[in-house]
Protein backbone atom coordinates (compact mmCIF):
# COMPACT_ATOMS: atom_id res chain seq x y z
CA UNK A 1 0.00 0.00 0.00
CA UNK A 2 2.61 2.30 1.21
CA UNK A 3 4.87 1.91 -1.83
CA UNK A 4 2.28 1.64 -4.09
CA UNK A 5 1.16 5.40 -2.71
CA UNK A 6 4.70 6.54 -2.90
CA UNK A 7 4.67 5.60 -6.34
CA UNK A 8 2.00 6.91 -7.81
CA UNK A 9 2.97 10.16 -5.80
CA UNK A 10 6.20 9.86 -7.43
CA UNK A 11 4.43 9.95 -10.91
CA UNK A 12 2.12 12.89 -10.46
CA UNK A 13 5.07 14.97 -9.52
CA UNK A 14 6.80 13.82 -12.66
CA UNK A 15 3.79 14.86 -14.91
CA UNK A 16 3.57 18.24 -12.70
CA UNK A 17 6.76 19.49 -13.70
CA UNK A 18 6.69 18.30 -17.18
CA UNK A 19 3.28 20.61 -17.54
CA UNK A 20 4.90 23.22 -15.28
CA UNK A 21 7.78 23.14 -18.36
CA UNK A 22 6.07 22.44 -21.20
CA UNK A 23 1.95 23.88 -20.51
CA UNK A 24 2.85 27.27 -19.62
CA UNK A 25 2.40 27.76 -15.64
CA UNK A 26 5.53 29.38 -16.11
CA UNK A 27 4.25 32.32 -14.26
CA UNK A 28 7.40 34.57 -12.67
CA UNK A 29 6.65 36.86 -9.79
CA UNK A 30 9.03 38.74 -8.40
CA UNK A 31 8.16 40.39 -5.18
CA UNK A 32 4.67 40.66 -6.45
CA UNK A 33 5.91 42.20 -9.92
CA UNK A 34 4.45 39.88 -12.71
CA UNK A 35 7.38 39.01 -15.04
CA UNK A 36 6.86 38.65 -18.92
CA UNK A 37 8.83 34.79 -19.36
CA UNK A 38 7.22 34.08 -23.09
CA UNK A 39 7.03 36.52 -25.89
CA UNK A 40 6.07 35.99 -29.82
CA UNK A 41 9.21 35.61 -31.08
CA UNK A 42 10.05 38.59 -33.35
CA UNK A 43 9.84 37.75 -36.95
CA UNK A 44 13.98 38.00 -37.51
CA UNK A 45 14.30 34.84 -35.52
CA UNK A 46 12.09 32.34 -38.41
CA UNK A 47 13.42 29.19 -36.37
CA UNK A 48 11.87 29.83 -32.96
CA UNK A 49 8.28 30.52 -32.56
CA UNK A 50 8.50 31.69 -29.23
CA UNK A 51 11.25 33.54 -26.55
CA UNK A 52 11.33 31.94 -23.27
CA UNK A 53 13.48 33.13 -20.33
CA UNK A 54 15.93 30.63 -19.00
CA UNK A 55 13.81 30.57 -15.28
CA UNK A 56 11.32 28.30 -17.31
CA UNK A 57 13.61 25.61 -17.54
CA UNK A 58 14.90 25.56 -14.20
CA UNK A 59 14.16 23.24 -11.29
CA UNK A 60 11.84 24.10 -9.23
CA UNK A 61 14.23 24.22 -6.40
CA UNK A 62 16.23 26.77 -8.36
CA UNK A 63 13.29 28.71 -9.75
CA UNK A 64 12.08 29.47 -6.36
CA UNK A 65 15.13 31.25 -5.34
CA UNK A 66 14.32 33.90 -8.05
CA UNK A 67 10.99 34.69 -6.63
CA UNK A 68 11.89 37.29 -3.86
CA UNK A 69 14.93 39.43 -3.44
CA UNK A 70 15.22 37.78 0.42
CA UNK A 71 16.02 34.66 -0.82
CA UNK A 72 17.30 35.64 -3.80
CA UNK A 73 21.55 35.37 -3.40
CA UNK A 74 22.34 38.05 -5.65
CA UNK A 75 21.29 40.81 -3.39
CA UNK A 76 24.61 40.21 -1.52
CA UNK A 77 25.96 41.52 -4.15
CA UNK A 78 23.44 44.27 -4.71
CA UNK A 79 24.54 45.78 -1.62
CA UNK A 80 28.25 45.23 -2.44
CA UNK A 81 26.97 47.43 -5.44
CA UNK A 82 25.44 50.08 -3.29
CA UNK A 83 28.26 50.68 -0.92
CA UNK A 84 30.79 50.59 -4.39
CA UNK A 85 28.08 53.24 -5.72
CA UNK A 86 28.95 55.83 -3.12
CA UNK A 87 32.17 55.23 -2.42
CA UNK A 88 35.15 57.65 -3.86
CA UNK A 89 38.01 56.12 -5.67
CA UNK A 90 40.19 57.81 -8.83
CA UNK A 91 41.82 61.12 -8.92
CA UNK A 92 39.01 62.95 -9.15
CA UNK A 93 38.06 62.79 -5.32
CA UNK A 94 34.91 61.46 -6.68
CA UNK A 95 31.88 58.26 -6.12
CA UNK A 96 29.07 57.55 -8.41
CA UNK A 97 26.77 59.52 -5.83
CA UNK A 98 28.86 62.50 -5.90
CA UNK A 99 27.36 63.49 -9.40
CA UNK A 100 24.16 60.81 -9.50
CA UNK A 101 21.45 61.39 -7.27
CA UNK A 102 19.97 57.89 -7.23
CA UNK A 103 20.48 55.04 -9.40
CA UNK A 104 17.00 54.57 -10.43
CA UNK A 105 17.47 57.44 -12.68
CA UNK A 106 19.28 54.35 -15.17
CA UNK A 107 15.71 53.44 -15.39
CA UNK A 108 15.07 51.46 -18.61
CA UNK A 109 18.78 52.00 -19.79
CA UNK A 110 19.23 48.36 -19.07
CA UNK A 111 16.60 47.08 -21.96
CA UNK A 112 18.29 49.18 -24.71
CA UNK A 113 21.95 47.86 -24.43
CA UNK A 114 24.47 46.83 -26.40
CA UNK A 115 23.62 50.34 -28.47
CA UNK A 116 25.56 52.20 -30.83
CA UNK A 117 27.03 55.77 -29.65
CA UNK A 118 29.33 57.76 -31.67
CA UNK A 119 29.93 54.21 -34.31
CA UNK A 120 30.71 52.28 -31.57
CA UNK A 121 29.26 49.21 -29.99
CA UNK A 122 28.47 49.66 -26.28
CA UNK A 123 27.34 47.64 -23.42
CA UNK A 124 26.65 48.55 -19.84
CA UNK A 125 30.15 47.13 -19.23
CA UNK A 126 31.96 49.94 -20.93
CA UNK A 127 29.68 52.42 -19.74
CA UNK A 128 29.99 51.72 -16.45
CA UNK A 129 34.57 52.30 -16.93
CA UNK A 130 33.65 54.96 -18.99
CA UNK A 131 32.41 56.73 -15.94
CA UNK A 132 35.10 55.78 -13.89
CA UNK A 133 37.99 56.32 -16.05
CA UNK A 134 37.04 59.51 -17.73
CA UNK A 135 34.76 61.41 -15.00
CA UNK A 136 35.99 60.12 -11.68
CA UNK A 137 39.72 59.21 -13.00
CA UNK A 138 40.03 55.74 -11.41
CA UNK A 139 41.41 52.78 -12.86
CA UNK A 140 38.91 50.75 -14.63
CA UNK A 141 37.40 47.61 -13.80
CA UNK A 142 38.27 44.30 -14.88
CA UNK A 143 34.94 43.56 -17.69
CA UNK A 144 34.25 40.48 -15.70
CA UNK A 145 35.10 41.47 -12.34
CA UNK A 146 33.30 41.06 -9.23
CA UNK A 147 32.73 44.88 -8.29
CA UNK A 148 32.13 45.00 -12.67
CA UNK A 149 29.52 42.54 -12.16
CA UNK A 150 27.83 43.65 -8.92
CA UNK A 151 27.49 47.33 -11.03
CA UNK A 152 25.99 45.77 -13.40
CA UNK A 153 23.45 43.83 -11.93
CA UNK A 154 22.71 47.00 -9.25
CA UNK A 155 21.73 48.85 -13.05
CA UNK A 156 20.08 46.61 -14.58
CA UNK A 157 17.73 45.98 -11.55
CA UNK A 158 15.94 49.07 -11.97
CA UNK A 159 14.37 48.11 -15.46
CA UNK A 160 13.52 44.82 -13.61
CA UNK A 161 9.74 43.81 -15.08
CA UNK A 162 10.76 46.37 -18.26
CA UNK A 163 10.75 44.14 -21.68
CA UNK A 164 14.23 43.82 -23.63
CA UNK A 165 13.77 46.41 -26.57
CA UNK A 166 17.50 46.49 -28.10
CA UNK A 167 17.89 48.13 -31.42
CA UNK A 168 18.99 46.19 -34.59
CA UNK A 169 18.54 48.31 -37.73
CA UNK A 170 20.36 51.66 -39.17
CA UNK A 171 23.99 51.97 -37.17
CA UNK A 172 23.29 48.85 -35.63
CA UNK A 173 22.79 46.65 -38.31
CA UNK A 174 26.38 45.56 -39.19
CA UNK A 175 26.93 44.83 -35.51
CA UNK A 176 24.31 42.64 -35.50
CA UNK A 177 24.73 41.40 -38.44
CA UNK A 178 28.01 40.05 -37.12
CA UNK A 179 26.43 38.66 -33.83
CA UNK A 180 24.40 36.34 -35.71
CA UNK A 181 27.16 35.03 -38.04
CA UNK A 182 29.01 34.27 -34.97
CA UNK A 183 26.29 32.15 -33.16
CA UNK A 184 25.29 29.98 -36.20
CA UNK A 185 29.06 29.04 -36.69
CA UNK A 186 30.40 25.85 -35.61
CA UNK A 187 33.49 26.20 -33.34
CA UNK A 188 35.91 24.49 -31.53
CA UNK A 189 36.88 20.68 -31.32
CA UNK A 190 33.25 19.07 -30.52
CA UNK A 191 32.41 21.53 -34.02
CA UNK A 192 29.00 23.44 -32.39
CA UNK A 193 27.56 26.59 -32.69
CA UNK A 194 25.22 28.43 -30.13
CA UNK A 195 22.02 27.64 -32.39
CA UNK A 196 22.73 23.66 -32.16
CA UNK A 197 22.37 23.78 -28.60
CA UNK A 198 19.78 27.17 -27.85
CA UNK A 199 18.05 26.93 -30.54
CA UNK A 200 18.02 23.25 -32.31
CA UNK A 201 17.50 21.51 -29.03
CA UNK A 202 16.14 23.65 -25.89
CA UNK A 203 13.89 22.15 -23.83
CA UNK A 204 15.99 18.72 -23.67
CA UNK A 205 18.10 17.15 -21.09
CA UNK A 206 22.22 17.71 -22.47
CA UNK A 207 23.11 15.04 -19.20
CA UNK A 208 22.19 16.91 -16.45
CA UNK A 209 21.25 20.06 -17.41
CA UNK A 210 17.72 20.89 -19.18
CA UNK A 211 19.02 23.35 -22.55
CA UNK A 212 17.17 26.42 -22.61
CA UNK A 213 17.28 28.90 -25.48
CA UNK A 214 20.29 30.70 -23.66
CA UNK A 215 19.46 33.95 -23.28
CA UNK A 216 20.54 37.15 -21.27
CA UNK A 217 17.55 38.86 -20.27
CA UNK A 218 18.42 37.78 -16.47
CA UNK A 219 21.91 39.03 -16.39
CA UNK A 220 24.15 39.22 -14.37
CA UNK A 221 22.96 35.95 -12.83
CA UNK A 222 23.83 33.94 -9.88
CA UNK A 223 24.75 31.03 -10.30
CA UNK A 224 24.63 28.40 -7.78
CA UNK A 225 27.43 26.01 -9.71
CA UNK A 226 30.19 29.03 -8.65
CA UNK A 227 28.46 31.22 -5.94
CA UNK A 228 29.24 34.24 -7.68
CA UNK A 229 27.10 36.62 -10.25
CA UNK A 230 28.62 36.37 -13.84
CA UNK A 231 28.68 38.18 -16.38
CA UNK A 232 27.40 37.76 -20.33
CA UNK A 233 30.80 37.78 -21.89
CA UNK A 234 32.26 35.34 -18.46
CA UNK A 235 28.59 33.13 -20.12
CA UNK A 236 29.58 33.38 -23.69
CA UNK A 237 33.11 32.34 -23.00
CA UNK A 238 32.19 29.58 -20.40
CA UNK A 239 30.16 27.82 -23.44
CA UNK A 240 32.59 28.58 -26.16
CA UNK A 241 35.29 26.51 -24.05
CA UNK A 242 32.52 23.42 -23.20
CA UNK A 243 32.96 22.78 -27.10
CA UNK A 244 36.40 23.35 -27.02
CA UNK A 245 36.87 26.37 -28.40
CA UNK A 246 39.09 29.07 -27.95
CA UNK A 247 36.30 31.78 -26.63
CA UNK A 248 36.72 35.78 -27.98
CA UNK A 249 37.79 38.19 -25.41
CA UNK A 250 35.39 39.50 -22.42
CA UNK A 251 34.78 43.19 -23.79
CA UNK A 252 35.79 42.11 -27.43
CA UNK A 253 34.10 43.70 -30.20
CA UNK A 254 32.62 39.90 -31.36
CA UNK A 255 31.36 39.44 -27.81
CA UNK A 256 29.56 42.56 -28.01
CA UNK A 257 28.62 41.63 -31.55
CA UNK A 258 27.03 38.59 -30.08
CA UNK A 259 25.74 40.08 -27.15
CA UNK A 260 23.65 42.78 -29.42
CA UNK A 261 22.30 39.59 -31.31
CA UNK A 262 21.22 37.29 -28.52
CA UNK A 263 19.66 40.03 -26.58
CA UNK A 264 17.76 41.05 -29.81
CA UNK A 265 16.41 37.26 -29.75
CA UNK A 266 14.88 38.02 -26.17
CA UNK A 267 12.49 40.94 -27.54
CA UNK A 268 9.63 41.27 -25.11
CA UNK A 269 10.98 39.65 -22.35
CA UNK A 270 11.11 40.90 -19.02
CA UNK A 271 14.83 42.16 -17.93
CA UNK A 272 15.03 39.57 -14.68
CA UNK A 273 18.18 40.62 -13.17
CA UNK A 274 19.67 39.68 -11.35
CA UNK A 275 18.52 36.21 -11.74
CA UNK A 276 19.48 33.12 -10.55
CA UNK A 277 20.64 29.98 -12.54
CA UNK A 278 22.72 26.67 -11.79
CA UNK B 1 76.23 2.18 -28.29
CA UNK B 2 74.25 0.00 -26.55
CA UNK B 3 71.68 2.99 -25.71
CA UNK B 4 71.83 4.11 -29.12
CA UNK B 5 70.70 1.00 -30.42
CA UNK B 6 67.89 0.60 -28.20
CA UNK B 7 66.46 3.94 -28.98
CA UNK B 8 66.84 3.06 -32.33
CA UNK B 9 65.03 -0.33 -31.65
CA UNK B 10 62.03 1.54 -29.96
CA UNK B 11 61.64 4.46 -32.73
CA UNK B 12 61.44 1.38 -34.90
CA UNK B 13 58.63 -0.19 -32.64
CA UNK B 14 56.71 3.08 -32.80
CA UNK B 15 56.69 3.51 -36.81
CA UNK B 16 55.05 -0.35 -36.71
CA UNK B 17 52.53 0.76 -34.59
CA UNK B 18 51.69 4.03 -36.08
CA UNK B 19 51.50 2.21 -39.60
CA UNK B 20 49.46 -0.23 -38.35
CA UNK B 21 46.89 2.72 -36.97
CA UNK B 22 44.73 4.81 -39.97
CA UNK B 23 45.44 8.15 -39.46
CA UNK B 24 42.32 10.67 -38.95
CA UNK B 25 42.38 12.08 -43.07
CA UNK B 26 42.99 8.47 -43.95
CA UNK B 27 40.21 7.03 -43.48
CA UNK B 28 38.14 5.34 -46.09
CA UNK B 29 34.70 5.97 -46.11
CA UNK B 30 31.92 4.20 -48.20
CA UNK B 31 28.41 5.70 -47.83
CA UNK B 32 29.47 6.84 -44.26
CA UNK B 33 30.37 3.32 -43.14
CA UNK B 34 34.07 2.52 -42.53
CA UNK B 35 34.67 -1.65 -42.82
CA UNK B 36 38.33 -1.64 -42.06
CA UNK B 37 39.38 -1.54 -38.35
CA UNK B 38 41.24 1.77 -37.44
CA UNK B 39 44.00 -0.35 -35.82
CA UNK B 40 43.75 -3.93 -36.49
CA UNK B 41 43.50 -4.45 -32.66
CA UNK B 42 40.09 -6.24 -31.33
CA UNK B 43 38.32 -3.50 -29.62
CA UNK B 44 37.80 -4.23 -25.73
CA UNK B 45 34.18 -3.30 -24.90
CA UNK B 46 34.55 -3.20 -21.65
CA UNK B 47 36.91 -0.26 -21.78
CA UNK B 48 34.50 0.66 -24.39
CA UNK B 49 31.94 1.15 -21.77
CA UNK B 50 33.78 3.42 -19.98
CA UNK B 51 34.48 5.85 -22.55
CA UNK B 52 30.87 5.87 -23.57
CA UNK B 53 30.44 7.76 -20.08
CA UNK B 54 33.29 9.43 -19.53
CA UNK B 55 32.20 13.34 -19.56
CA UNK B 56 36.23 13.93 -21.32
CA UNK B 57 35.75 11.37 -23.35
CA UNK B 58 33.04 9.91 -25.24
CA UNK B 59 30.16 11.91 -23.41
CA UNK B 60 28.05 10.20 -25.52
CA UNK B 61 25.29 9.83 -22.28
CA UNK B 62 25.13 13.73 -22.83
CA UNK B 63 22.69 13.34 -25.84
CA UNK B 64 21.96 9.40 -25.65
CA UNK B 65 19.68 7.73 -23.03
CA UNK B 66 21.22 3.91 -22.81
CA UNK B 67 19.52 1.16 -20.70
CA UNK B 68 22.38 -0.30 -19.98
CA UNK B 69 23.64 2.64 -17.87
CA UNK B 70 20.84 2.55 -15.75
CA UNK B 71 23.01 2.80 -12.68
CA UNK B 72 23.99 6.79 -14.20
CA UNK B 73 21.64 9.37 -12.86
CA UNK B 74 21.71 11.71 -16.20
CA UNK B 75 21.27 10.21 -19.92
CA UNK B 76 20.28 13.26 -22.26
CA UNK B 77 17.44 13.47 -25.15
CA UNK B 78 19.02 14.97 -27.86
CA UNK B 79 19.49 11.50 -30.03
CA UNK B 80 18.03 8.48 -29.77
CA UNK B 81 18.54 5.78 -27.57
CA UNK B 82 20.86 3.41 -28.21
CA UNK B 83 19.36 0.36 -26.75
CA UNK B 84 19.18 -2.38 -29.62
CA UNK B 85 21.96 -0.44 -31.93
CA UNK B 86 23.57 -3.05 -32.83
CA UNK B 87 20.55 -4.59 -34.37
CA UNK B 88 19.75 -1.31 -36.32
CA UNK B 89 23.92 -0.77 -37.67
CA UNK B 90 27.08 -2.99 -38.94
CA UNK B 91 29.68 -2.49 -36.91
CA UNK B 92 31.27 -0.55 -40.13
CA UNK B 93 28.34 1.69 -39.77
CA UNK B 94 28.82 2.16 -36.12
CA UNK B 95 32.55 2.46 -36.33
CA UNK B 96 31.88 5.60 -39.38
CA UNK B 97 29.17 6.87 -36.94
CA UNK B 98 32.10 7.69 -34.08
CA UNK B 99 34.97 8.75 -37.04
CA UNK B 100 32.54 11.25 -38.39
CA UNK B 101 28.55 11.06 -38.25
CA UNK B 102 28.15 13.97 -40.72
CA UNK B 103 28.62 11.48 -43.42
CA UNK B 104 26.09 9.62 -42.22
CA UNK B 105 23.82 12.12 -41.24
CA UNK B 106 24.30 15.71 -42.49
CA UNK B 107 24.13 18.91 -40.58
CA UNK B 108 24.22 16.58 -36.93
CA UNK B 109 24.76 18.11 -33.86
CA UNK B 110 26.48 14.60 -33.05
CA UNK B 111 30.65 15.32 -32.91
CA UNK B 112 33.56 13.30 -35.00
CA UNK B 113 35.11 11.52 -32.46
CA UNK B 114 38.07 10.75 -35.10
CA UNK B 115 38.21 13.85 -36.98
CA UNK B 116 42.04 15.65 -36.17
CA UNK B 117 41.90 19.21 -38.92
CA UNK B 118 39.17 21.79 -39.97
CA UNK B 119 37.68 22.65 -37.03
CA UNK B 120 37.24 26.76 -36.37
CA UNK B 121 38.80 27.99 -33.29
CA UNK B 122 39.96 25.13 -31.72
CA UNK B 123 41.24 25.39 -27.99
CA UNK B 124 45.28 25.20 -28.86
CA UNK B 125 45.60 22.25 -26.52
CA UNK B 126 43.35 20.19 -28.68
CA UNK B 127 44.52 21.70 -31.91
CA UNK B 128 45.43 18.69 -34.62
CA UNK B 129 43.96 16.25 -32.01
CA UNK B 130 41.24 13.58 -32.47
CA UNK B 131 38.54 13.56 -29.29
CA UNK B 132 39.18 9.88 -28.94
CA UNK B 133 42.29 7.89 -30.14
CA UNK B 134 42.33 5.21 -32.64
CA UNK B 135 41.92 2.19 -30.44
CA UNK B 136 39.24 4.23 -28.27
CA UNK B 137 36.90 4.09 -31.05
CA UNK B 138 37.29 0.58 -32.07
CA UNK B 139 36.61 0.30 -27.98
CA UNK B 140 33.30 2.23 -28.16
CA UNK B 141 32.29 0.02 -31.32
CA UNK B 142 32.91 -3.43 -29.79
CA UNK B 143 31.01 -1.65 -26.77
CA UNK B 144 28.43 -0.91 -28.85
CA UNK B 145 28.11 -4.32 -30.26
CA UNK B 146 27.12 -5.28 -27.77
CA UNK B 147 23.84 -3.33 -27.12
CA UNK B 148 21.56 -5.70 -28.96
C1 LIG C 1 31.77 63.69 -12.30
C2 LIG C 1 30.39 63.33 -12.33
C3 LIG C 1 30.06 61.86 -12.56
C4 LIG C 1 30.53 60.77 -11.89
C5 LIG C 1 31.57 60.73 -10.78
C6 LIG C 1 29.83 59.63 -12.44
N1 LIG C 1 28.98 60.03 -13.41
FE1 LIG C 1 27.79 58.83 -14.50
N2 LIG C 1 27.31 60.38 -15.70
C7 LIG C 1 27.62 61.71 -15.43
C8 LIG C 1 27.06 62.53 -16.47
C9 LIG C 1 27.18 64.04 -16.57
C10 LIG C 1 26.39 61.66 -17.34
C11 LIG C 1 25.65 62.01 -18.61
C12 LIG C 1 24.23 62.19 -18.25
C13 LIG C 1 23.43 62.44 -19.47
O1 LIG C 1 23.94 62.30 -20.57
O2 LIG C 1 22.26 62.72 -19.28
C14 LIG C 1 26.56 60.31 -16.82
C15 LIG C 1 26.04 59.18 -17.39
C16 LIG C 1 26.00 57.94 -16.78
C17 LIG C 1 25.32 56.78 -17.29
C18 LIG C 1 24.61 56.66 -18.61
C19 LIG C 1 23.18 57.05 -18.54
C20 LIG C 1 22.54 56.93 -19.91
O3 LIG C 1 21.34 56.80 -19.94
O4 LIG C 1 23.24 56.93 -20.93
C21 LIG C 1 25.51 55.78 -16.39
C22 LIG C 1 24.98 54.34 -16.46
C23 LIG C 1 26.34 56.30 -15.34
N3 LIG C 1 26.61 57.61 -15.61
C24 LIG C 1 26.77 55.57 -14.26
C25 LIG C 1 27.74 56.01 -13.39
C26 LIG C 1 28.38 55.17 -12.42
C27 LIG C 1 28.03 53.69 -12.17
C28 LIG C 1 29.32 55.94 -11.78
C29 LIG C 1 30.29 55.48 -10.74
C30 LIG C 1 31.13 54.35 -11.12
C31 LIG C 1 29.23 57.26 -12.39
N4 LIG C 1 28.28 57.27 -13.34
C32 LIG C 1 30.02 58.32 -12.00
C33 LIG C 1 28.38 62.15 -14.40
C34 LIG C 1 29.09 61.38 -13.52
C1 LIG D 1 26.89 22.02 -26.28
C2 LIG D 1 25.74 22.85 -26.13
C3 LIG D 1 25.94 24.35 -25.98
C4 LIG D 1 26.45 25.21 -26.89
C5 LIG D 1 27.01 24.90 -28.27
C6 LIG D 1 26.33 26.53 -26.32
N1 LIG D 1 25.78 26.46 -25.08
FE1 LIG D 1 25.13 28.00 -23.94
N2 LIG D 1 24.55 26.72 -22.51
C7 LIG D 1 24.61 25.34 -22.58
C8 LIG D 1 24.09 24.77 -21.36
C9 LIG D 1 24.00 23.28 -21.05
C10 LIG D 1 23.71 25.85 -20.54
C11 LIG D 1 23.08 25.78 -19.14
C12 LIG D 1 21.60 25.42 -19.31
C13 LIG D 1 20.88 26.39 -20.19
O1 LIG D 1 20.51 27.49 -19.74
O2 LIG D 1 20.74 26.09 -21.40
C14 LIG D 1 23.98 27.06 -21.30
C15 LIG D 1 23.69 28.33 -20.85
C16 LIG D 1 23.83 29.49 -21.60
C17 LIG D 1 23.40 30.80 -21.19
C18 LIG D 1 22.74 31.17 -19.85
C19 LIG D 1 21.24 31.22 -19.99
C20 LIG D 1 20.55 31.72 -18.76
O3 LIG D 1 19.31 31.67 -18.74
O4 LIG D 1 21.20 32.16 -17.81
C21 LIG D 1 23.71 31.66 -22.21
C22 LIG D 1 23.45 33.15 -22.23
C23 LIG D 1 24.33 30.88 -23.25
N3 LIG D 1 24.38 29.56 -22.85
C24 LIG D 1 24.78 31.39 -24.46
C25 LIG D 1 25.46 30.64 -25.41
C26 LIG D 1 26.07 31.22 -26.59
C27 LIG D 1 26.03 32.69 -26.97
C28 LIG D 1 26.65 30.19 -27.26
C29 LIG D 1 27.49 30.25 -28.52
C30 LIG D 1 28.74 30.99 -28.37
C31 LIG D 1 26.37 28.97 -26.53
N4 LIG D 1 25.68 29.29 -25.40
C32 LIG D 1 26.73 27.69 -26.94
C33 LIG D 1 25.04 24.60 -23.65
C34 LIG D 1 25.54 25.14 -24.83
C1 LIG E 1 26.03 16.51 -28.86
C2 LIG E 1 25.15 15.36 -28.89
C3 LIG E 1 25.70 13.99 -29.22
C4 LIG E 1 26.79 13.35 -28.65
C5 LIG E 1 27.78 13.92 -27.61
C6 LIG E 1 26.82 12.04 -29.21
N1 LIG E 1 25.79 11.88 -30.09
FE1 LIG E 1 25.34 10.17 -31.14
N2 LIG E 1 23.81 11.13 -32.06
C7 LIG E 1 23.37 12.40 -31.77
C8 LIG E 1 22.21 12.69 -32.59
C9 LIG E 1 21.39 13.99 -32.57
C10 LIG E 1 21.98 11.54 -33.38
C11 LIG E 1 20.90 11.32 -34.45
C12 LIG E 1 21.45 11.69 -35.79
C13 LIG E 1 20.97 13.05 -36.21
O1 LIG E 1 19.80 13.15 -36.59
O2 LIG E 1 21.73 14.01 -36.13
C14 LIG E 1 22.99 10.59 -33.00
C15 LIG E 1 23.08 9.29 -33.54
C16 LIG E 1 23.88 8.30 -33.04
C17 LIG E 1 23.82 6.91 -33.45
C18 LIG E 1 22.80 6.32 -34.39
C19 LIG E 1 21.63 5.91 -33.51
C20 LIG E 1 20.37 5.50 -34.19
O3 LIG E 1 19.61 4.76 -33.58
O4 LIG E 1 20.13 5.96 -35.32
C21 LIG E 1 24.78 6.25 -32.75
C22 LIG E 1 25.12 4.78 -32.80
C23 LIG E 1 25.45 7.22 -31.91
N3 LIG E 1 24.88 8.46 -32.11
C24 LIG E 1 26.48 6.93 -31.05
C25 LIG E 1 27.12 7.87 -30.24
C26 LIG E 1 28.24 7.55 -29.39
C27 LIG E 1 28.82 6.16 -29.19
C28 LIG E 1 28.63 8.70 -28.82
C29 LIG E 1 29.82 8.94 -27.89
C30 LIG E 1 31.10 8.49 -28.37
C31 LIG E 1 27.73 9.75 -29.28
N4 LIG E 1 26.83 9.20 -30.14
C32 LIG E 1 27.78 11.07 -28.89
C33 LIG E 1 23.93 13.27 -30.87
C34 LIG E 1 25.08 13.03 -30.12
Amino acid sequence: MRIGNMFLAATAAVALSATSLLAGSDRLSIDGQEMTTRAKAPDYTPNLDQVISGWVFRSEETQALELDDFDNPSFVFIDQANDLWNKVDGSEGKSCASCHDDVAEFKGLRTVLPRVVDGKLQTLEDIINSERVNRMGAEPWGYTSAPMAAMAALISLQSRGMPVQVKIDGDAAPFWERGKEIYYTRVGQLDLACANCHEDNYGKMIRADRLSQGQINGFPTYRLKNAKLNTVHARFKGCMKNVRAKPYKPGSDEFKALELYVASRGAGLSVESPSVRN
Amino acid sequence: MKRTSVLLAAAVLATAAQAAETSPGDVVFDNGAVSRSLTGVPGDPANGRKVFMNRKKGNCLACHANADMHDQLFHGEIGPTLDGVAGRYSEAELRGLLVNSKNTYEDTIMPAFYRADGFKRPLDKFKGKTILTAQEVEDVVAYLMTLK
